[in-house]
Formats: C-alpha cells, structure tokens, sequence
C-alpha cells in the first residue's frame, strides 16, 4: 500500500458506476446509436477456405446504383489490418486465405434490402488446397502462410533434460492432450459506427475492448495523420479477448464505407456472422514426456506446444508466449525444455480469449500430471504436494519466485471446502451400484498479470488525472469497462489516494481524443498495472495542491472543492499524466525466453464434482469450489464475479463448447446447436479469496480476470475420470464421447 | 428490376409501458425491431435472433416473450411491459436494485431481459426456492456473472418487496 492513503473504499463492495444506466435499458451499446442519414453496412465473404478470386459478380435484380460498394481498391491506406504483422487485408485482393474472408462491402439505409443483395454479389473462384489441422499444418501438406505455415515458435530451456532423463531409475510418462476453439460468446455482437470525410477525418464509436489499437489500425488503412482517427467506446456488452483485435476490422470496413458515401455507416454483426466470421480460442495439441524419480519427485518436463492460429498471424505469437510460459505450471522442476509453435490453417484467424493460451497448456499440464501420479502409485494430490513451487524456486523461464506462495494451502483449504476427500471415497464406493456416477477432481495452477516479459515496457502506458475547477475528478484512462468493474475500481483507487467520496471521482469514457494511451484492456493488466497509475496520478493531484499551498494535510471534501476553484484561477487546469515504468528488479531476454516473466502471478487451487448419468451420458457439474490468492481483493462482489463468471465459460470449454469445422468454416455458427451454459447447468461456485497483498500494485491487488478459465477444464475432466473410469485428454468432452469411450472400457 | 412487393402495412394498437400507441408496421416485422426502432426503445436488446439468449426479452400481457420471435401482428391490442416501464420513474424497482447491489449486472447486455425475467417470476411467485429461480431465468443467457449473483440478486429482491 502506498504511503498516505488511507484504504476506505477499497475492499468494499461500493455500487458499479455505470450500474444503474444498465438495469434502467438506459446504457446504450453502439446498435442503439441511429444518426441523422444511417447507412447500414454489411460484408460480401468468401465461400471457399483458399483460393483466387477471378471475378465479382452482380446479379440482376438489385437496384445497384442505390448501393455504397466498396473493395480493396477503394482503401485510401494500406490494405492491412496493423496489428503485429501486416499480413491480413482488410479486404480479399485477389487470394483467398480462409471461408469467411472480406472480399467486399456493401452500405444501405434498408438492411432488409441490403441483405438481399449481400446473396446477390457472387464471387467466381479458382479453388486452392487447403489445409484444415495442426498435424496437416506441420507436415506443410501446403505452403499457405510464409515458408513453412510457422507464424511463431519459441524454445525455453532450463537445466539439462536429456541428461536428467537418461538417468537410472526415473520413470518416463508420455501423454498428448487437445483443446478445441471457442467462441467468446459476449452476449452483444461486434459492431461499429463510423463517420468520416477528406477534412475531418476519421470518427469511430463502437463496442472495443482497446481503442488505441483500433486507432493504430484506421491511421494505417487511411494514410492519416493520427489526430485525424478519433475512437470512442461505446458501452461495451462483453468481451473476453474476443473485441480485443477484432474490433480493428470491423472498425475499418465501417469507416471504409462511410469515407465513401459520406454518411454515418453502421456496421453490426448478427449472431451467425460474429460467430462465423471473428477470433475463437486457439484450438491446440500438446505433448508431454515428464521423467519423475520412484517417489514422485519431478526430474524433468519435455513439452511440446502447438495451436492452431488460423489464416493470419494477428495475436497468435503472444498467445502461444503465453501458454508457453504457463506450460509447466506452478511447479518445480530442475529440467524443463518447452517447444512452441503457433501454425496456419485455412480458418478464420484464433485470437485472444481470456486465458490467452494459458488454459490450453494448463489442462495439458494437469491432466498430464493426473497420469504422472498413476504411474508413480501417489494420490493425485500427493505428486503435486511434492513438486509445488515455493518461495525461491525458479519457473520455467527461470524467474525466482520473491513472493510467498503457499500452493498446498490453497489445495487444503479447497478440499475442505469441498469436502473432498470423504466425497472421493464416498464416490468410488457408490459408483459400483449407482446409474449416476459421480466423481470428484481438482487442478492446481497460477496465472501471470500483464504483458509477458518486457511487453510493459514497450506499453509505456499512460493514465492521467483531473482536478476540475468545481472539485470533480476525472480519471483519464483508455482501459475499457466491458463488465468486469473498470469503471467501479478505478473511482476507488483514485477516491482513496485523494481521501475524497467515490461520487466525487468520474472515470471519463475512452475516446482517443480525450484520454492517454494506457495499453489495451487485456491480459489481467486493468486493476494491477493501470490501476496503480491511477493511484499514482490521483496521488499526484494532491502532491501539487499540497505543495502549492492550496490544501492542508487532513483536509476536507470541502477543502478540497475550494482548492480546486484556486488552482484553476490562479494557475490554471490540473491534469497529472503518470507513465508506466518497470521495477528495477524485473529482467526479461526476449531472446533466449529467459527471465522474469510477469511481474506477479495469482495462485489457485479448483475442486470440481461432476455427475455422469449412465442412460443418457449427460455430464453435469454439481458442485465447484474455487481457492485463490491473487493480491488484495479491491472490490468483494466484483472479483467473485470475475472468478465466477469465469469458472462458468472454463465448464462450457470442458462440456458443451464444441465448434463443429467443415473445411475451415465453424458449422454451428448457432446459439441452437453451440451451447454455452444456461442458469439451469451451473452448479454453485464458492469462491474463497487467500489475501497477501502484493506490494508492486495498487492496494496490493494482482491480476485477476484471466486466472479462473485455467483451472475449470482439468479439475472437470479430472472428476469426469472418476466418474467414468475413462481418463479423457481432451475438451470438451461430449457425452457422445462419454457413452463410446464407457462402452469401450466396459468391454 | 423491382422487388417482389411487399406486404402492405398495418396499423397496430397496443399498451407499451402503460401508454397507448399506434403505428403501421409490417404485420411480419419482430416486435423487436419495432420496439428498438419505431418507438426508440433501446433498452431491449439483440443477442442472437433465434430466440435462444433471451436478451429480447419483454413481458407481453404479462408472459415473458422473445420479442425476436414475435411478429408485431400479434402485439395488437396487448399490454407490452419492456425494461423502460419497470423503474417507477426515478424509483428502482426491487429487481434492480438488487442487481446493482449484488453484481447481478456485469456488462449489462443481458441485464434487460434478466430483470423482466426475474420481474416476471416474482409476481408469479414471490417466495421462490433456487431451482424456481434457475428454472425461470434459463431461457436468459448470461456470458459474464456465472449466474451466481444474478440468483442472489433475485433472492435479495424477494426480501425487500
């Protein structure tokens, strides 16, 4: 906690700001904006997953003239979406890369009218072999992305693996493991609205989770000057990494038909087309090859780490840094080697989705380490007890532990909660007799906060606070509030470092033109690395009135309003900006992947219990216990929702997500047929906060958002093998899978 | 060319938030689009169309519809409830402000439709167990909260009313 402030909000569960707009109908969400002379704005998509298109045909019967077309010629900039790499137009010219690429867009005031024509453009093909999978990606079956379909692959080595693994007496377990893509399924689509002309420029609202990369973007595809591209984010009605880069896209194709027609141009995706058409999780396959000693000592981890990123490079290289990192868990292990690659395939591109490549190597990981405890003849939670990483062990990546991490707690304090020991017992001896099996399982894991490595550093992210003449605080951030409480802890943090009430702080909404580049919105970096430049900045306001004799110490709210007044008339405005800078002690070698990761991880230990109904291989998870410690909590009923709301999409990845592909294209583009969980299928989760307050962050809060996907899959499908007999590897696990795989062992 | 021609309009009558409208709409055209539309009703939301996340949400004669799936012909005559007509003015209802005190609200697309759905039930129902309140909100899907505090949220409401 920093010196001077005193907590008084923090650690309570103050109303969300924007709360009452939202259970009014009063929020408004960018399809709720309808301008003066709206044109709506749809996408003519490819139909085939590669190949070169040979001409673009209208069909009779559409009054054309009537109709905004725009192609790749139109783009007044460069023709790709600026992100990493330059390598995904913005519109198909002449190559076809994936089944739902832009190869045209279209602008009227009837969308009725528009969507006939959308069916009336038919784009003429020469079809291209495509490749669909990993192993197909690997094998280079073709060449479709640079020379060899590797977007990025990364080698971490710590100590000596063959060497460890050669020695006498230790015992090999090998297994591969598989995650399937999944969509973030926010609950509003992606959408965009645009103006834009020659003098003014650029101007797009719409629901983002970073508006600075949206603004990177339209700066690159207009050739403008940067103060020509304003981006406001609109309410915002979930994200989950899904509105994380996609947003660049529609953001452009969007503006691209306003600057042509010069009107206000909407474009908002119907539920098939976001599903379709924008990023999902990174579907992956991992292999592990661990030598242990007799008495379940981990001697050596051999990892290899593959994902599928789809047609373009677009954030793959850092989600698969991500799970790179994240690979060999919160464990201790001398020996570690890591192989990494993230390859193309002919679908739409995978992209960011809370986790961020973490929750597929953890479920590897601790399904894997499930398998490492038979083969060793240990209770699953004994080989763990054994190999967690404490106070001075070194990570993967060699990055000393400094903190103190008490993993075998939190695993204790999950299975009293859950009463799982007696359950597990309970369990094995009724499955005998019972057509309801059930069964009960846990992982145990830990999630890093903020950019890997030396990202924060390049951020060089900004915050600013305002002292207003009338005594109002304005804070002034891009970080988005997308549901999980930017909004709510950042009035906290600021109201706090000024001693003031939490009305008396506004958090302003992110508009390029009004507020600093503080880094996206992503990455469970919001409440830890953001959040203390708001403290800071706040802290600052009060450094300058106090130091300029406009405030006493101990002052009121009153006091404070009154040196606001004479500050602004006899100096002027009172803004304090405050730029991120990375503590001495954190070192990263972006090239031998070797250092201090993440400044601070959050620990946790999941308990899940699951029952399987031998009649219809329905599973269900009946129960769900979620430990972790992950700083100083800033607001109770907010983190709980975090790791609730959290812990329901990590279930639907390890039972009902399943993306049905065809050749690239996800077929049940349907809230019908993909199935996210309903209030009917969860169970109640109990979440229990471990605090440790940690001293690099703003009240001593780390990362939270992203930590409760990890832990749900394997604890599920860990319950799932005792309920089954069948120890699955995947996710999800459908219960058609269940009945053949139960079927099998029986026989 | 020209179009097939379309329908011709009708004019429609019904009760939306207690007061009287009338309209011409295409007797096809969803509720919805009238709602949000027509009337600038934008607190009623679409999340997919297909009358599965229940976002569209609306009470009409007081059943709990999709209002993507309800042609406008049908609303003649019918007392339409949408989330505009729920506070009592500036005053909250008890739905709400359990929400906003539970976390029952998190990015709030879904909130709309959750709260008439939870409306709905209480009136039905004022001292519901929990399977009563899952049961009645499964037809609302929620991305963010988990459901957790949104169950809690409707059992706080029961205790004030």
């Amino acid at each position: 906690m920093a010196l001077g402030i005193k907590d008084r909000l923090v650690g309570r569960p103050v109303p969300r700001k924007e709360g009452r707009a939202k259970v009014t109908g009063a929020a408004l969400y960018v399809d709720d904006l309808s301008p003066q002379g709206l044109l709506h704005g749809v996408t003519v998509r490819s139909r085939v997953p590669r190949g070169r298109i040979k001409e673009i045909v209208f069909e009779p019967g559409i009054p054309w003239d009537e109709f905004i077309v725009v192609t790749a010629r139109d783009i007044p900039g460069e023709n790709a979406v600026a992100l990493i790499l330059l390598d995904q137009p913005y519109l198909a010219d002449g190559l076809i890369n994936h089944p739902e690429e832009p190869i045209l867009l279209l602008a009227h005031e009837d969308r009725h009218l528009l969507e006939e024509a959308r069916r009336a453009v038919r784009v003429e093909t020469e079809p291209l072999p495509a490749v669909f999978t990993i192993e197909e990606s690997l094998a280079r079956k073709e060449i479709v992305w640079g020379e060899d379909n590797v977007f990025k692959s990364f080698l971490v080595e710590k100590g000596d693996v063959d060497a460890a693994r050669a020695r006498e007496g230790v015992i090999v377990v090998e297994g591969e493991y598989r995650t399937g893509a999944q969509e973030q399924l926010y609950i509003e689509p992606n959408g965009c609205l645009a103006t834009a002309d020659p003098d003014a420029g650029v101007i797009v609202e719409g629901s983002m989770q970073c508006p600075y990369y949206v603004h990177k973007a339209l700066v690159k595809l207009f050739g403008l000057p940067p103060e020509k591209v304003r981006v406001i984010q609109t309410e915002t009605g979930g994200g989950f990494g899904g509105k994380e880069e996609y947003p660049s896209m529609i953001a452009g194709h969007a503006a691209l038909l306003a600057w042509k027609s010069g009107r206000p141009v909407k474009m908002a995706y119907d539920r098939a087309e976001d599903m379709a058409a924008t990023t999902k999780r990174h579907p992956s396959r991992t292999r592990h090859r661990t030598a242990v000693t007799p008495d379940g000592k981990l001697l050596a981890m051999e990892i290899d780490f593959d994902i599928d990123g789809g047609a373009y490079a677009t954030l793959s290289s850092v989600v698969l840094s991500r799970g790179t990192i994240h690979s060999a868990g919160p464990y201790n292990c001398p020996n570690v080697r890591v192989r990494s690659r993230a390859v193309a395939t002919n679908a739409p591109p995978h992209g960011a989705f809370r986790g961020f490549g973490a929750p597929q190597s953890i479920f590897a990981l601790e399904r894997h380490l499930d398998r490492v405890a038979r083969a060793v003849g240990l209770a699953p939670e004994e080989l763990r007890r054994r190999n967690f990483i404490r106070r001075g062990d070194t990570t993967a990546t060699g990055q000393v532990i400094r903190e103190s991490v008490e993993m075998e707690a939190l695993l204790e304090r999950a299975f009293e909660l859950s009463d799982y020991h007696a359950k597990r017992e309970r369990f094995a001896r009724e499955n005998q007799s019972n057509i309801v099996k059930r069964g009960i399982g846990f992982a145990t894991f830990m999630h890093g906060a903020g950019f890997t490595g030396s990202g924060e550093k390049f951020l060089q992210s900004v915050v600013g606070c305002e002292a207003t003449a009338e005594g109002r605080v304005r804070v002034l951030a891009a970080s988005t509030e997308i549901g999980q409480g930017t909004n709510t802890i950042f009035a906290q943090i600021a109201a706090d470092a000024l001693g003031l009430d939490y009305e008396e702080v506004e958090v302003v909404r992110p508009d390029t033109a009004d507020v600093p580049d503080s880094g996206p919105t992503v990455a469970s970096r919001t409440c830890m690395i953001v959040g203390k430049l708001v403290e800071t900045s706040a802290l600052g306001i009060r450094q300058i009135l106090e130091g300029g004799g406009f405030l006493r110490d101990g002052y009121t709210a009153e006091e404070f309003r009154r040196a606001c007044r004479e500050h602004a008339e006899t100096i002027g405005p009172l803004r304090v900006f405050t730029r991120y800078e990375q503590p001495a002690d954190v070192n990263w070698d972006d090239q031998l992947y070797r250092g201090d990761a993440y400044s601070a991880f959050a620990w946790a230990a999941y308990v899940a219990e699951v029952s399987v109904d031998t009649l219809t291989y329905e599973a269900r998870v009946e129960d769900f216990v979620a430990v972790q410690e992950v700083g100083r909590v800033i607001h109770p009923v907010l983190a709980a929702g975090q790791i609730e709301g959290g812990v329901a999409q990590g279930v639907g990845w390890a039972l009902y997500e399943r993306v049905a592909w065809r050749e690239g294209r996800m077929a049940n583009a349907q809230m019908t047929n993909y199935i996210i969980p309903t209030s009917a299928d969860m169970p109640p989760v109990r979440v229990h906060f471990v605090e440790n307050p940690f001293p690099g962050a703003p009240a001593g809060a780390k990362g939270i958002g992203e930590l409760p996907m990890d832990g749900p899959a394997p604890a599920v499908v860990s319950a799932l093998e005792q309920a089954t007999g069948v120890a699955f590897d995947h996710v999800p696990v459908m219960p058609e899978e269940i009945m053949e795989a139960m079927e099998r062992s029986r026989q | 060319m020209k179009l097939p021609e379309p329908v011709n309009k009708i004019p429609v009558t019904c009760s939306v938030n207690g007061r009287e409208v009338t309209f011409d709409a295409y007797p096809m055209a969803r509720l919805l689009d009238v709602l949000r539309e027509g009337l600038r009703l934008t607190g009623t939301k679409e999340g997919c169309g297909e009358g599965e996340c229940g976002a569209c949400s609306v009470l009409l004669d007081g059943e709990l519809v999709n209002s993507c799936l309800v042609p406008v012909a049908q609303a003649e005559g019918a007392r339409i409830r949408t989330i505009e007509g729920v506070a009592d003015g500036e005053r909250l209802h008890a739905v709400q402000r359990a929400f906003v005190e539970c976390g029952g609200a998190q990015c709030g697309i879904c909130t709309p439709g959750m709260v008439l759905a939870a409306v709905r039930l209480l009136e039905e129902n004022p001292r519901p167990t929990e399977a009563d309140i899952r049961e009645a909100l499964a037809g609302n899907l929620c991305r963010c909260t988990g459901y957790v505090r949104i169950f809690e949220s409707v059992v706080r409401a029961c205790q004030k009313e």
